[in-house]
């Protein structure tokens, strides 16, 4: 268990304990210890609180790759209905790297009327899932596959909704071989060309161009706690700096978290995290991420498909 | 071995002999070229065909008709946003490497003829910052399109580029996405594209406009690719097969549609404008 806590989180990991022993003594029905675990909570709440308040760049990308934080799938599960996930670049193969797929997502009242096409990127959770998810690291069937579904949810008008999660595009031979560039950049095209609405979120790393690929909506929003960067702090203290241990500094200047984007006017919002990160709450961070969709969608809806897809031309070639 | 004579006649080792300024040594097969004859050969190598790099400006001497070239959208400077220090100041990178090139930044922009063709084409020049893209190249590459999509002008772009410009942080990515906006804009006049990707295309160039272009020409044994080898290298833990991303392999795998020798280039440029330019 302490291997899924970060160093800055560790001072929470014995109240965390605490609490945990006292729900089970608690179970047991000999004493009655509520008061004492509500206790207990508020203060590790507040412990919470205090770390985050101070909290850098370089925690903030330890945080977007928390091994317990939720993924793609997760959110999937979470805010939609009847998710017929799609397969399939219809060249090569299925890459598991990228998800996506049909669904309805509950919406303001409560019922599940809004349709939408989903497509993120993909990590895995133990070994072997990570292995089957390449680490969310996307080969160009991955991007294929995004591809042809986009074209899909024009043909249907159905919005789409991107999740961004990954270290970056998979830099390998076969990768190479089957033009990964190409991949991207036709991604990109097709992506910016589709005349639905697109709303594109970070929700965890976004990684350079493989994440640049989901990332041409109408809107682009940022979970709290993700990172968006043409490179990770690691690579840019290596490449720039010269010196690996320049990676806290690296994560500074290169000014990728939410809050410095949006202060960049990079992205267009910031979808709050629950106490401690998405991880501490799954249920509270999805439904975040639900209104947040519900929200922009219900205004991108307005408008008609040549107009949204001239306001995505405009918006990136303002950059 | 290769042997020759030096300036005051005496036989040396080539290697240890070269006078400064004069010969030049193939990268490629190690001969001692004399640098008259290189640049009469157009920078390729009269042995091996190694095709050494060459900065915009020679470029458009062997594209151009002569004194057909007007260069376009000089007054875009480069900004340092993020007020961006590694090793040195960004602000100062671009102070050096302005006064090594004398460009402002990593490309040139214009307008020019080929064989009497008039086209608007932007060149990059690898001597700048490593043809990394920032905010200023991806300007203007997007005013390129822009200028061309008035005038109704083809549009040829010359890429050798290392990749986005990390100095400009997210900015030097979103340039992907801008410059791909122009190429989707571009499409609305019947007007060819033509990408020629150089000795190296790779990175956040490779995978954005220089990989969309209508047709895409290489030049011989040009590194293209997204990531570069050693990423590679040390993602797979493993050494790449020879000839690994370079143009004919590019071109056996379906990525680029021809590999064009430079002295060849113009000649191919002129007719293929010539079937694809309806007039
Ligand atoms: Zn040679």
């Amino acid at each position: 268990m302490a291997l899924q806590y970060l160093d800055f989180e560790k001072p929470i990991i014995e109240l965390d304990q605490k609490i945990e022993e006292l729900k089970t003594f608690n179970l047991s029905g000999i004493t009655n210890v509520d008061d004492e675990i509500k206790n207990l909570e508020a203060k590790r709440d507040k412990l919470i609180k205090d770390i985050f308040k101070n909290i850098g760049n370089w925690q903030i990308t330890q945080l977007s790759r928390h091994p317990l934080r939720p993924y793609t799938l997760d959110y999937i599960e979470l805010i939609t209905e009847n998710f017929i996930e799609l397969h399939g670049d219809r060249l090569f193969m299925d890459d598991k790297a990228v998800v996506g797929g049909f669904c309805f997502i509950k919406d303001s009242s409560g019922g599940y009327r809004q349709r939408v096409l989903i497509v993120g990127h993909q990590k895995g959770r133990n070994t072997k899932d990570k292995m089957c998810r390449n680490f969310g690291m996307p080969h160009p069937e991955g991007y294929r596959k995004a591809q042809r579904l986009f074209k899909l949810a024009e043909k249907y008008s159905i919005p789409i909704v991107t999740l961004i999660d990954t270290p970056g595009a998979y830099p390998g031979l076969g990768a190479e071989e089957r033009g990964q560039s190409e991949a991207i950049a036709k991604t990109i095209y097709t992506l910016l060309d589709v005349k639905v609405p697109v709303l594109s979120i970070i929700i965890g790393e976004g990684g350079s161009g493989g994440a640049l690929a989901f990332g041409v909506g109408n809107k682009v929003l940022m979970l709290e706690y993700s990172v968006y960067s043409v490179i990770s702090p690691e690579g840019c203290a290596s490449i720039l700096y010269k010196d690996v241990s320049k990676t806290e500094e690296a994560s500074n200047s290169l000014k990728l978290t939410a809050k410095d984007l949006y202060g960049l006017k990079v992205i267009d919002g910031i979808i709050p995290e629950p106490l401690g990160g998405a991880h501490k709450n799954k249920v509270l961070a999805s439904d975040n991420i639900r209104k947040a969709i519900i929200e922009n969608l219900g205004y991108l809806k307005k408008y008609d498909g040549e107009t949204l897809r001239n306001d995505r031309i405009r918006k990136f070639t303002e950059y | 071995m290769l042997l020759f004579k030096s300036k005051n006649g005496k036989k040396e080792q080539g290697k240890l002999a070269i006078p400064e300024g004069l010969w030049i040594k193939c990268p490629s097969c190690s001969e001692i070229i004399y640098k008259k004859e290189l640049e009469r050969n157009l920078e390729v190598c009269p042995k091996c065909n190694y095709h050494f790099r060459i900065n915009a400006d020679r470029r458009i001497d062997i594209i151009f008709d002569e004194g057909s070239f007007k260069r376009l959208f000089e007054d875009i400077m480069p900004q340092d946003l993020l007020d961006f220090t590694d090793t040195k100041k960004y602000k100062d990178r671009l102070k050096e490497d302005s006064k090594k090139t004398g460009l402002t930044d990593a490309v040139i922009s214009g307008e020019g003829t080929i064989d009497k063709i008039r086209v608007a084409a932007t060149l990059f020049d690898f001597n700048f910052m490593g043809g990394s893209m920032g905010r200023v190249v991806g300007e203007k590459i997007a005013k390129t399109f822009e200028y061309a999509i008035q005038k109704k002008l083809p549009v040829i772009i010359f890429s050798s580029s290392g990749g986005a410009r990390m100095q400009e942080g997210i900015f030097s990515l979103m340039q992907m996405a801008k410059t791909v906006a122009f190429v989707s804009e571009f499409k609305k006049v019947s007007l060819p594209y033509i990408s020629v990707v150089t000795d190296p295309t790779t990175g956040g160039v490779s995978a954005s406009f220089a990989s969309l272009g209508d047709v895409i020409i290489a030049e011989p044994k040009a590194l293209i690719g997204f990531a570069g080898p050693r990423v590679i290298e040390k993602t797979i833990h493993q050494s790449l097969p020879e000839g690994f991303q370079r143009s004919e392999y590019l071109l056996e795998h379906g990525m680029i549609d021809m590999i064009v020798e430079r002295k060849d280039i113009k000649n191919t440029l002129k007719n293929l404008l010539l079937l694809l330019v309806n007039e």
